[in-house]
């Protein structure tokens, strides 16, 4: 730890760049109070995050929370591209959970197009955004029970998500970071013998997930380092602006895929977890049951997909075929007007949400009707939930915050963008 | 939740705003001296008591130049509101909701890095996503994407 201004690693007086931040409080409001400084760069904390906490003793009575390490300009780069080049880049937002962050913002443009996409692009879509749920969920929970020194759960669930990676690696070519999504569609097709891997990754799931169960459910460490820690209610959640899987531990069952459905959520047999108080078991608990209701559905929509083209056939947005490309001149125009400027979407302004893994993942876009975008504006649920941690946080020891805050899961790609 | 309720939604707002349902969501575009009011009256009697988001859009060659963009939720009737207002480049000011709403403190300290958006009642507009000095508002439409305010110099 070093000193509150946060100036702890540089190395000689005259070379130490200024302080990025400025702390809401620099002197402690009571006389035995102290202040102390975690992160940005911080061994137990998966993100990079500082936190101004001033501890009575080892409890934490005022927290100031940083973010912004992260911030790469993704807003502002997305005004000098088109639209189908911003689909890497919203991969990068929830690096977990990729797919979901394709898919929602390919949903919002073709909103504003006014497409409508094709049977097995929405179930597939529906399928791969469970799928990217469940090792978003699994990345929160593993590192999150490794900070309270789980380890061999830890190691379990990344078992499991480095089959998922792997078998998503096997259809969009990439591990983490997928551009799966098309505006209109899908890059391709599901490869031969995707669905039976499939199907023996969730079965093996199932055995793994059974045995972190097993080791943590009525472990009295694990139960002691969760219960009661990082309380919050259903009132102050949604004051604060909470949303996903911390809104429901407190026992609201608010989805935006029970509550407004998009995609195939509205065919789907699922339930809605909820916690009962909202602290630190809560969370980790509401999360591993809905990983379980995710195997549920996509169990369902194996059944449920459809045969059938998976691109539009729009010649706004959907590149045309190669041997047409090469073989008419309409198609090769059409394929050069896509490349160079971009599908044209009209003028207007859309927002549209989907439930992320965190919370409400939502997409305010402005189109002038050109190519490019005007402003694209991501409502990122771990920047909202950035904004009241200070709730989660007051009133614990010191050595919660390093637990709370793997519970809460914030992922810097989003958070800062 | 049908259409019917979104008619009497739009209905319930448009009473002293222009008000429209598009893309799934009522669209209100009102003058910023009533936008406390109308947030209030949102939260307190119409359920809205999700406060999504807030942010602001440039257009440079309008006048006023600013449109600040609200969205609220509500977790009662699962409708979102869309609230618009205006603000000219000379006075960029706007009444701050952290009053109503916990989350709009973060989300109008973004708003004022990226657009100097200025929130008053807001006590807090510390820079959040941006660091302490940084000169300019990046999202602005005049702030050139290359612009560079590295706060380590660079290795050479």
């Amino acid at each position: 730890m070093s000193d509150h201004t946060g100036r702890g690693a540089a190395t000689s007086a005259d070379e130490a760049p200024p302080s990025p931040v400025r702390p809401a409080f620099t002197t402690p409001s009571t006389e035995d109070g102290v202040i102390v400084n975690l992160g940005p760069s911080h061994p137990a904390t998966h993100g990079t995050l500082q936190i101004v906490a001033e501890l009575s003793g080892e409890r934490v009575v005022r927290a100031d929370v940083h973010c912004g390490y992260l911030h790469r300009g993704f807003e502002k780069e997305c005004e000098a591209h088109n639209w189908h080049n911003l689909i890497p880049y919203v991969d990068r937002l929830n690096y977990c959970s990729a797919l979901i962050n394709d898919f929602a913002y390919c949903e919002a443009v073709e909103t504003l197009m006014g497409i409508e996409i094709t049977p097995r692009t929405r179930y597939l879509r529906t399928l791969l955004s469970e799928y990217s749920r469940i090792a978003d969920h699994i990345t929160c929970i593993a590192a999150a029970v490794m900070e309270v020194g789980a380890m061999t759960a830890f190691l379990y669930l990344m078992t499991i998500r480095d089959y998922m990676y792997e078998h998503l690696a096997d259809l969009t070519g990439a591990r983490v970071t997928h551009s799966y999504g098309r505006i209109g569609g899908l890059a391709h097709d599901l490869p031969e013998g995707w669905i039976e891997r499939l199907e023996q990754i969730l079965d093996e799931y199932e055995e793994y997930v059974g045995r972190v169960h097993g080791l943590l459910d009525r472990n009295r460490i694990f139960i002691d380092r969760t219960r009661d820690v990082g309380v919050i209610s259903t009132a102050d959640a949604i004051h604060w602006g909470y949303t996903g899987p911390i809104l429901r531990s407190t026992g609201a069952p608010r989805d935006l895929r029970k509550d407004t459905p998009y995609l195939a959520y509205g065919e789907l047999d699922f339930e809605v977890p909820v916690g009962i108080k909202g602290d630190n078991y809560d969370r980790y608990f509401v999360r591993m049951r809905e990983m379980d209701e995710s195997v549920y559905m996509i169990r369902q929509l194996i059944e449920l997909l459809p045969p059938g083209p998976i691109n539009v056939d729009d010649r706004r947005c959907t590149f045309p075929e190669k041997a047409q490309v090469y073989g008419e001149i309409e198609a090769l125009i059409n394929h050069f007007k896509l490349v160079s400027e971009g599908p044209q979407v009209p003028a207007g302004e859309v927002y549209l949400a989907h439930e992320g893994a965190n919370g409400e993942l939502g997409f305010y876009l402005v189109s002038d009707g050109s190519g490019t975008p005007w402003k694209v504006h991501v409502r990122a649920p771990s920047f909202v939930h950035m904004g009241g941690l200070h709730k989660l946080l007051e009133g614990y020891q010191l050595a919660d915050v390093v637990a709370t805050f793997g519970t809460v899961n914030m992922i810097g790609g989003e958070c800062d963008r | 939740m049908g259409t019917g309720h979104f008619e009497i939604l739009r209905e319930q707002l448009a009473q002293d705003h222009e008000a429209v349902i598009t893309h799934g969501l009522v669209a209100v575009v009102l003058p910023r001296e009533d936008l406390l009011a109308v947030a209030t009256r949102l939260k307190a009697s119409l359920g809205f008591d999700l406060f999504l988001d807030v942010t602001a859009v440039d257009w440079p060659q309008r006048t006023p130049r600013f449109e600040v963009v609200y969205h609220f939720y509500s977790t009662r009737d699962f409708v979102r509101v869309r609230l618009k207002t205006t603000v000219p480049e000379d006075d960029p000011v706007v009444d701050s909701l952290v009053s109503l709403y916990g989350s709009a403190g973060f989300m109008e300290r973004e708003c004022h890095d990226m657009y100097g958006i200025r929130f008053r009642g807001n006590p807090d507009l510390r820079p959040i996503l941006l660091y302490e000095g940084f000169e300019g508002h990046p999202l602005r439409k005049d702030y050139p994407k290359e612009r560079e305010q590295p706060l380590v110099r660079y290795r050479t």
